[in-house]
């Protein structure tokens, strides 16, 4: 072999590597997501569906309909992108903050540290079907165990409430969420603070820092570049959650906890009509697409203006 | 040494870590206890303990829904996606990890950013490629588990060369320009330097990969048919029925997450380890 071809062979070298994964991400996630855009432009009801290419166009028709305010499509699809916000800021505040704890607490060595490590990542490992399922039958009504212990055994309510449905959902779609989410952050976390070097410590502990003070001038500013992705991945995992309402409240999710995944798909299989649910879908894309870009700026700026 | 720490954050610890045990643990207790609890104790009133215990719900498990064929399918799904998506994200992150090319930033920013297209986008698009795919060429793949196992492991995809990417970083460059001067080869150092000096990472990336096969519910609950269901559909079996067998359903959810919690738990170091190394760096 030629020296140029052997040139050329290893300039070929990590394209042929990249392959499988580029093409493999072209057909399931970047080629759909262009159908899925052109879809959102066309008039794709049930009629259409064995042959979408011939369903009429409707030019910017589907968006219009998402987006109006005075139609109930528009005003239920405000609604669950309201709830969806209330929901992701709240489970990810809750996932962070209970994660980060944890994690500090068991940063020193104490007798059964491994197994309570375990004990916590147990959420995590179990399938989010088994999971949730669990926590449904926690939330009955009339057999569950949070009535149980709330109205016969506490004696908090009067009358055991719905769990399940109306606004009691909410706190309850919170809850679960965060249970399984939490041993993510919590994970994240231990693993970063494995990469503290020891010395900062003892040289905060020979200037009489205190344990408390160590955490806020150490611990708290080394986790920043994890916190940055941490909280970012979180927020994108619970804003496109879908699992967990699914799981927990069939098809028909209650309204005060209707997550947009959710309502997007019965907007599309419920009602067929998948040009509107595209349009739907590409509108949550972009706003995350938003979302993201302009957290990715202010935390990247924060912390170039500090160092 | 750091002094020992005062009396308020061990207590401070104490009672946080005592109350996060609690709350883990409630759903583990509950669905360990209602397993082995008769029918009428998961119908009536919650009770903490059964009033007799019966493992006649582990028997009755398998003939309610066709638990052992979701089993398989699920146990082949998840076990060829993981093998693959392995495999793929080794070569991506190698090729990253180690040489420069054009496009490269565009192609790490373009996988990490599907991350964050909602599922629901490419759902059904992705159901009318498989389909027409089947149509043009004879290969099945919508209701398939072909179908199901591609879709599955570009999900693992993205995060799993991330993590190999900062894996693969900090193994010493040094290791591959020794095997350079003994005559092996980019393929041949990837194979015998990089992937031995690797295996936490990989072992992490692979846990990951079969948990996010194991677990996904969307995609199986469009594109499985009833031959190739996998178990988080198949679970839902038991509850659709106008009487719910609790009892059961708390069994079955048991005896699919008895193998998966297990080898997680026997596995976390190599996550923690791979984490450590790579992507939190």
């Amino acid at each position: 072999m030629s020296r140029a071809a052997v040139t050329r062979r290893r300039a070929s070298l990590p394209y042929l590597l990249l392959l499988p994964a580029v093409l493999l991400e072209l057909l399931v996630h970047l080629v759909p997501m262009l159908i899925g855009i052109v879809m959102s432009f066309k008039e794709l009801t049930q009629f259409y569906i064995r042959d979408w290419g011939a369903a009429p166009w409707r030019g910017l028709e589907n968006y219009r309909v998402s987006v109006d305010l005075d139609a109930p499509v528009g005003r239920d699809l405000l609604n669950s992108f309201f709830v969806t916000c209330a929901f992701s800021v709240l489970a990810v505040a809750l996932c962070w903050l209970i994660g980060t704890t944890a994690a500090i607490f068991m940063q020193d060595a104490f007798r059964g540290r491994g197994l309570l490590r375990a004990v916590f990542l147990t959420p995590y490992a179990l399938p989010v079907y088994a999971a949730v399922i669990t926590w449904a039958f926690m939330f009955q009504r009339d057999n569950g165990m949070v009535n149980h212990v709330l109205h016969d055994q506490l004696g908090l309510v009067d009358e055991p409430p719905f769990w399940l449905l109306g606004g009691n959902s909410f706190p309850a779609l919170v809850v679960v969420a965060v249970w399984k989410t939490w041993p993510f952050a919590f994970l994240m976390i231990m693993a970063a603070l494995q990469n503290i070097p020891g010395e900062l410590y003892e040289a905060a502990s020979i200037d009489g820092a205190g344990v408390w003070q160590r955490i806020r001038k150490i611990t708290m500013p080394s986790l920043r570049p994890i916190n940055q992705v941490l909280v970012l991945v979180l927020f994108l995992w619970t804003f496109n959650d879908f699992n967990t309402p699914y799981l927990l409240f069939g098809e028909a999710a209650p309204e005060r906890a209707n997550l947009i995944s959710v309502h997007i798909y019965q907007s599309s299989f419920v009602t067929w009509n998948f040009g509107a649910g595209s349009a739907m879908s590409v509108l949550l894309l972009l706003f995350l697409l938003v979302v993201t870009a302009v957290y990715l700026l202010a935390t990247s700026r924060g912390r170039k203006s500090r160092a | 040494m750091p002094s020992a720490p005062p009396r308020s954050y061990v207590w401070a610890r104490r009672v946080f870590l005592t109350l996060l045990t609690g709350f883990v643990l409630l759903p583990v207790y509950v669905m360990v206890s209602s397993s082995l609890k008769p029918l009428q104790d998961v119908s009536g009133k919650f009770r903490w303990l059964p009033s007799s215990v019966t493992i006649s719900p582990y028997i009755d498990i398998w003939d309610t829904v066709p638990l052992a064929r979701y089993f398989v399918n699920s146990l082949v799904v998840a076990g060829v996606a993981t093998v693959f998506s392995v495999a793929i994200a080794i070569f991506a992150a190698y090729a990253v990890s180690r040489y420069d090319f054009p496009g490269k930033r565009v192609f790490t920013v373009t996988v990490l950013s599907t991350q964050m297209f909602p599922g629901i986008l490419f759902l059904l698009p992705l159901f009318l490629i498989y389909v027409n795919i089947g149509n043009a060429t004879g290969i099945a793949l919508y209701g398939s588990r072909t179908g199901l196992i591609l879709t599955y492991l570009t999900f693992s995809l993205p995060f799993s060369i991330w993590m190999l990417i900062g894996y693969f970083a900090s193994i010493p460059r040094a290791l591959d320009e020794a095997a350079a001067v003994d005559g092996c080869g980019p393929v041949a150092t990837l194979f015998r330097i990089v992937i031995p000096a690797a295996i936490p990472g990989i072992v992490a990336v692979a846990v990951y990969a079969f948990m996010t096969a194991w677990g996904e519910v969307l995609f199986a609950s469009v594109m499985t048919s009833d031959a190739t269901r996998t178990l988080s559909v198949g679970l839902q079996g038991y509850a659709t029925q106008n009487n719910v067998y609790w009892n059961q359903v708390m069994a079955a959810s048991l005896v699919v997450s008895v193998p998966i919690v297990a080898g997680f738990l026997l596995l976390q170091r190599y996550l923690v380890a791979g984490l450590t190394a790579g992507a939190v760096k």
